[in-house]
C-alpha cells in the first residue's frame, strides 16, 4: 500500500459561476481536487494563501480557505465530510456535482 | 473626503471641532454633541451657525431641544451594515428639523438612495467612487412603497400615487434656512 | 390572487436593473465581496457549498399555474431541473451562476415574482397560513395583509440594514398553521363580540440558538394601523437591537434582555411620536389589495358527494390518500388537496421541473388556477371539487406525488443540511430518508397518527427542530456528524420549545431511535391521544427509558 501524506489544500468558489475550485501546482484554479497542491509545510500553505489573496483581488475567486486533506496513492481527498461533499457533490444526489461531471477525483461516494 | 451635496462634490464650508478645540470667532462650526450639551449656555450666544456631530447611539429626543438652533446635524455610519443612523435621521426629520443632515463614515453608493429617502441631504464619501457612480446609484429606483419619505424630482410614492388625487408635494431636498 | 399594476411592474424591473449593475460592478472588481455580499443577499443570492444558491420569494405562499411553470422553466434553463421548497414559502435553486442571476430575476419579474429580501438583515418574505382563503376554520383571509406588508417592507430605506434578519408571519385562523409564535413578529386575527376584526401583535419569537415564544404587545390592533405600528416596532429594534454579537442580534434577545413590558413601552412611546397622519391611504390600499383576493366563484354543490364516496370504495389507495391528504374546505362539495413532497426515501421539499409543470396543470384545471407552498414543504391545491379529487390523485400517482402521508411520520421537515448548505454541521436529508424508509408502511404511519418530525443540520434551526414534536439537530463532534433529539415542540397556537431527551446519536442510529420513541408512544397513549399530547402528559421519562435504559 502506498504511503499517506497529510496536508492542506486551498479552495475557493469561482466568482462568476460559484464553481468549487482548488489551487493547482501551476497556480491556476481547477475543479479537480486531484490536481490541487497538497501543502505539507507552513511555507507552502503561506504561498497558497498569498496566491489566493491576489486572485481574490483579481476577481477570479471568492471565499478562499485551506482545508485538511490527504494524498493516498497519488490521489487527494478531504479529511472532513463537509469538504468531501464540496469536492464531490451532494451525497443524496449522486447524479449532481463533480461526481456526475467526472471532475470528482478518485474518491467518489458509493451508491447506498 | 469629498462632500457630496445636490449631486455634486462641493467644498465643505464647516469647521469641525473636537472636544478641546477652541471656538472660533464666527462662521459655520460643528461641535460633538456631548460638548454642545455641556457648553450650551455659552454656545447659544455664538454669532455664526452651529452644527453638531452625533453618535449613532444618541437619542433623537435628547437632541430635540437643540434642533431649532442647528444648521447642520452629522450622523456617522461606523460600518455600512450598521443601520441605526437611518432611524435617527428619520426621527430627527419627524421632529421638524429642516437643516442640513449629513452622513459620514462608511457609505457606499448602493446605500445613497436609502439615505436620501430618510432625510440625509449631504454625504461625506470615499474617494474610491467617482461622481458618476454616485449619480448613477442615486436614481436607480424611481418608486418607493413607503410613505413619508424624502423624495426628489422623478421619484414617487406608490401608495400615494394610487390613492391620492393629487400627490403630496416633493419634500424639500435642499434644506430650509435654519430658524435659530 | 394579487396582480401587479404598472407601479409593481416598474418596481421589480428597476430592481432587476439595479442588481444587474451591482453584479457587473462586482465582476469588474469595483465592489469587494464584503460590499457585494449584503447586496446579493438582499436579492436572495447566497454562496453555498457547491455554487451560488438563489432563493425566490413566493409571497404568502400563493402561486398561479403560470408562475409555477416559470419556476419550472428557471429550473430547467439555469439550474439542474429541480427546486427546493422551503419552510418559509420560498423556492431555492442550488446551482446558480452569478453571471446568470440578473436574467433569472428578469424571468421572475415577467410573472410578477422576485427574490427581494429573501435573505440579508432586512424584513424577509412575509408568510401566511397555506390554507388561507380555503380553510374551514378561517376568520378572514390573511393574504391582503401579507401583500400590504410585502409592499411596505420592500426596499424599506430605514429597515434594510437591521441588526439581523426579520421574519413576519400572519394567520387569519385560530388554528395556527403559519407558526406565528416563533417569528420576529406574528400577527393573528381575532373577531370581537361586536363582529369587528383586529390583529393580535406578537413580538420576539424565534428559533436558532436561543428559541423563544413570542410575547403579545397588542391584543386587538385595528387593521389600518398595522403598518404604522409595525414601523414603530421596527424602529425600536433598529435602534436598540444588539449589533455587537450576531448570535444576540435578533429582536427576541432585545425583548428578553429589556423585558416584555419595557419593550412594549418603548414601542408605544415611538408609536405615539409618529406625526399627525391619517391612515386612510393604508386603509384604501388594503381595500384595493383585498379585492384581488375575493374568493373564486364556487359552484353550489351538495355536502354529500356521491362520486367521491364511490371512488373511495373502488380505490383503496385513493381512499387512504383522501383520508390523509385532503382537508376541510369552507365551501360544501370542495376540498383542499395537500400534495406531499415527501415520497419514501425522497428529499423533503424537492420537486422536479416536470412535477412542477404537472402540479401547475392540475391547478389550472381543477383548482381555480391556484397553488400554495406550505410551511411543512408541501404543495397545495386549495380549491378542488371533491368529485375531481380522484382525477387529481390518478395524475399524481405516476409522478410520485401521491404519497398519502400528509401530517404523518413520513411528512418530515428537513433543511438542506450539509449536502448543500455552507453553514451546516451535519447532513439532514439522509436522516430524513432513513426515517421515511423506516416508516415506509403507511399502515404503520396511520396507526401512529399525526406527528411532526423536524430536522435541522445546524444550530440555526432552518429545519425547525425546536418546534417539531420530535426534533432532530445535526451537530459536529470531533469531525463526525451526530444528532440530538428533542421532544415536545410545537409551532401552533399552543407553541412550545422541545426539550433535549439525552445524549446524541450517530447518523445510522437516528431512525431506530425515532422508531423506539414512537413505539413507546403507541404503547402508552390513551385512545385518540396524539403524540404531542401524550408527551405533554407523560413527560420525557418513558421515552428516555426506551432509548437509554438498555444501553
Amino acid at each position: 500500500m502506498s504511503e499517506i501524506e497529510k496536508g492542506q489544500v486551498m479552495t475557493a468558489n469561482r466568482l462568476r459561476d460559484g464553481e468549487v475550485v482548488f489551487l493547482t501546482r501551476s497556480g491556476e484554479w481547477n475543479e479537480r481536487i486531484d490536481e490541487a497542491v497538497l501543502a505539507l509545510e507552513p511555507q507552502a500553505t503561506a504561498a497558497l494563501e498569498a496566491r489566493a489573496k491576489d486572485d481574490v483581488k483579481a476577481t477570479l475567486v471568492t471565499g478562499p480557505y485551506l482545508f485538511d486533506a490527504e494524498r493516498v496513492g497519488g490521489k487527494i481527498r478531504a479529511l472532513h465530510m463537509r469538504e468531501r461533499i464540496r469536492t464531490l457533490g451532494p451525497t443524496v444526489r449522486l447524479d449532481l456535482g463533480k461526481q456526475a461531471e467526472g471532475t470528482a477525483g478518485a474518491f467518489a461516494f458509493k451508491e447506498a | 473626503m469629498p462632500l457630496l451635496k445636490n449631486n455634486a462634490f462641493i467644498q465643505d464650508s464647516w469647521v469641525h471641532l473636537g472636544a478641546e478645540d477652541p471656538l472660533p470667532e464666527g462662521g459655520n462650526v460643528s461641535i460633538p454633541f456631548s460638548r454642545l450639551k455641556n457648553e450650551w449656555e455659552s454656545l447659544a450666544k455664538f454669532p455664526g451657525q452651529l452644527g453638531t456631530l452625533l453618535s449613532n447611539t444618541d437619542h433623537a429626543e435628547d437632541v430635540a431641544h437643540f434642533l431649532p438652533h442647528l444648521a447642520l446635524v452629522i450622523l456617522p455610519f461606523p460600518a455600512f451594515v450598521d443601520g441605526r443612523a437611518y432611524s435617527i435621521a428619520r426621527q430627527i426629520r419627524l421632529l421638524g428639523y429642516r437643516g442640513e443632515l449629513r452622513a459620514t463614515g462608511n457609505i457606499l453608493p448602493d446605500q445613497f438612495q436609502y439615505m436620501a429617502q430618510v432625510g440625509f441631504s449631504s454625504f461625506e464619501v470615499s474617494e474610491r467612487f467617482p461622481l458618476e457612480v454616485w449619480q448613477q446609484a442615486s436614481k436607480q429606483m424611481s418608486l418607493a412603497y413607503q410613505r413619508g419619505l424624502y423624495r426628489r424630482v422623478g421619484e414617487a410614492e406608490v401608495w400615494s400615487e394610487r390613492h391620492e388625487e393629487t400627490a403630496p408635494e416633493t419634500a424639500p431636498w435642499e434644506e430650509q434656512p435654519h430658524a435659530g | 390572487m394579487y396582480r401587479y399594476d404598472e407601479f409593481d411592474h416598474q418596481f421589480v424591473r428597476e430592481r432587476t436593473a439595479q442588481f444587474r449593475d451591482q453584479a457587473d460592478r462586482r465582476l469588474s472588481g469595483a465592489l469587494t465581496e464584503d460590499e457585494f455580499r449584503p447586496l446579493r443577499l438582499m436579492n436572495g443570492l447566497y454562496l453555498q457549498l457547491h455554487a451560488y444558491m438563489l432563493r425566490v420569494a413566493i409571497p404568502y405562499g400563493t402561486l398561479s399555474s403560470r408562475q409555477m411553470r416559470q419556476l419550472a422553466y428557471i429550473a430547467d434553463k439555469w439550474d439542474r431541473g429541480y427546486g427546493h421548497f422551503t419552510t418559509r414559502q420560498n423556492i431555492q435553486y442550488n446551482w446558480i451562476k452569478l453571471e446568470d442571476t440578473a436574467d433569472i430575476l428578469a424571468a421572475l419579474a415577467e410573472v410578477e415574482m422576485h427574490a427581494i429580501q429573501t435573505s440579508g438583515n432586512c424584513i424577509r418574505n412575509v408568510t401566511t397560513d397555506h390554507w388561507a382563503g380555503a380553510a374551514a376554520d378561517e376568520i378572514s383571509d390573511p393574504r391582503p395583509v401579507g401583500e400590504l406588508l410585502r409592499q411596505w417592507s420592500s426596499l424599506h430605506p430605514e429597515f434594510s440594514y437591521l441588526p439581523r434578519k426579520f421574519k413576519i408571519a400572519v394567520t387569519g385562523a385560530p388554528n395556527d398553521r403559519a407558526a406565528v409564535k416563533v417569528h420576529d413578529i406574528g400577527l393573528r386575527l381575532h373577531k370581537n363580540d361586536a363582529g369587528a376584526i383586529g390583529w393580535e401583535v406578537m413580538v420576539g419569537g424565534g428559533q436558532g440558538r436561543t428559541p423563544m415564544i413570542a410575547v403579545t404587545v397588542r391584543d386587538f390592533l385595528p387593521e389600518k394601523e398595522l403598518v404604522a405600528y409595525i414601523e414603530a416596532i421596527m424602529r425600536v429594534y433598529n435602534l436598540y437591537g444588539r449589533r455587537d454579537n450576531k448570535y444576540k442580534a435578533r429582536i427576541k434577545i432585545l425583548v428578553h434582555e429589556i423585558g416584555a413590558e419595557k419593550f412594549k413601552a418603548e414601542v408605544e412611546a415611538e408609536y405615539a411620536r409618529r406625526p399627525e397622519q391619517t391612515t386612510h391611504v393604508e386603509e384604501k390600499e388594503l381595500q384595493r389589495i383585498a379585492a384581488y383576493f375575493a374568493p373564486p366563484v364556487f359552484e353550489k354543490l351538495s355536502r354529500f358527494t356521491p362520486a367521491f364516496e364511490e371512488a373511495k370504495l373502488l380505490h383503496p389507495g385513493f381512499a387512504r390518500w383522501a383520508r390523509n391528504n385532503l382537508a376541510a374546505h369552507r365551501v360544501d362539495g370542495y376540498t383542499i388537496v395537500n400534495i406531499s413532497l415527501k415520497p419514501e426515501g425522497g428529499i423533503p421539499g424537492d420537486a422536479t421541473a416536470e412535477q412542477m409543470r404537472l402540479m401547475a396543470d392540475l391547478a389550472e384545471r381543477y383548482s381555480h388556477d391556484e397553488l400554495r407552498v406550505s410551511h411543512p414543504q408541501n404543495i397545495i391545491l386549495p380549491h378542488v371539487r371533491k368529485d375531481d379529487a380522484l382525477a387529481i390523485w390518478q395524475a399524481l400517482v405516476p409522478a410520485e406525488l401521491a404519497t398519502a402521508n400528509y401530517g404523518l411520520a413520513g411528512d418530515i421537515i428537513a433543511c438542506p443540511g450539509m449536502d448543500y448548505c455552507s453553514l451546516a454541521t451535519a447532513r439532514s436529508i439522509p436522516i430524513s430518508q432513513a426515517i421515511s424508509r423506516k416508516f415506509a408502511d403507511l399502515d404503520v404511519q396511520e396507526k401512529i397518527g399525526p406527528v411532526k418530525i423536524n430536522i435541522s443540520g445546524c444550530i440555526n434551526a432552518c429545519g425547525h427542530h425546536h418546534v417539531g414534536h420530535i426534533g432532530i439537530l445535526g451537530l459536529d463532534k470531533k469531525g463526525e456528524e451526530f444528532y440530538q433529539i428533542t421532544l415536545g415542540g410545537s409551532s401552533t397556537e399552543s407553541a412550545s420549545i422541545g426539550s433535549i431527551l439525552g445524549p446524541g446519536f450517530a447518523g445510522h442510529e437516528v431512525a431506530g431511535a425515532i422508531e423506539k420513541i414512537l413505539t413507546t408512544y403507541v404503547k402508552l397513549r390513551q385512545p385518540g391521544e396524539e403524540f404531542l399530547y401524550a408527551y405533554r402528559r407523560l413527560g420525557p421519562q418513558p421515552f428516555k427509558e426506551a432509548l437509554y435504559a438498555a444501553a
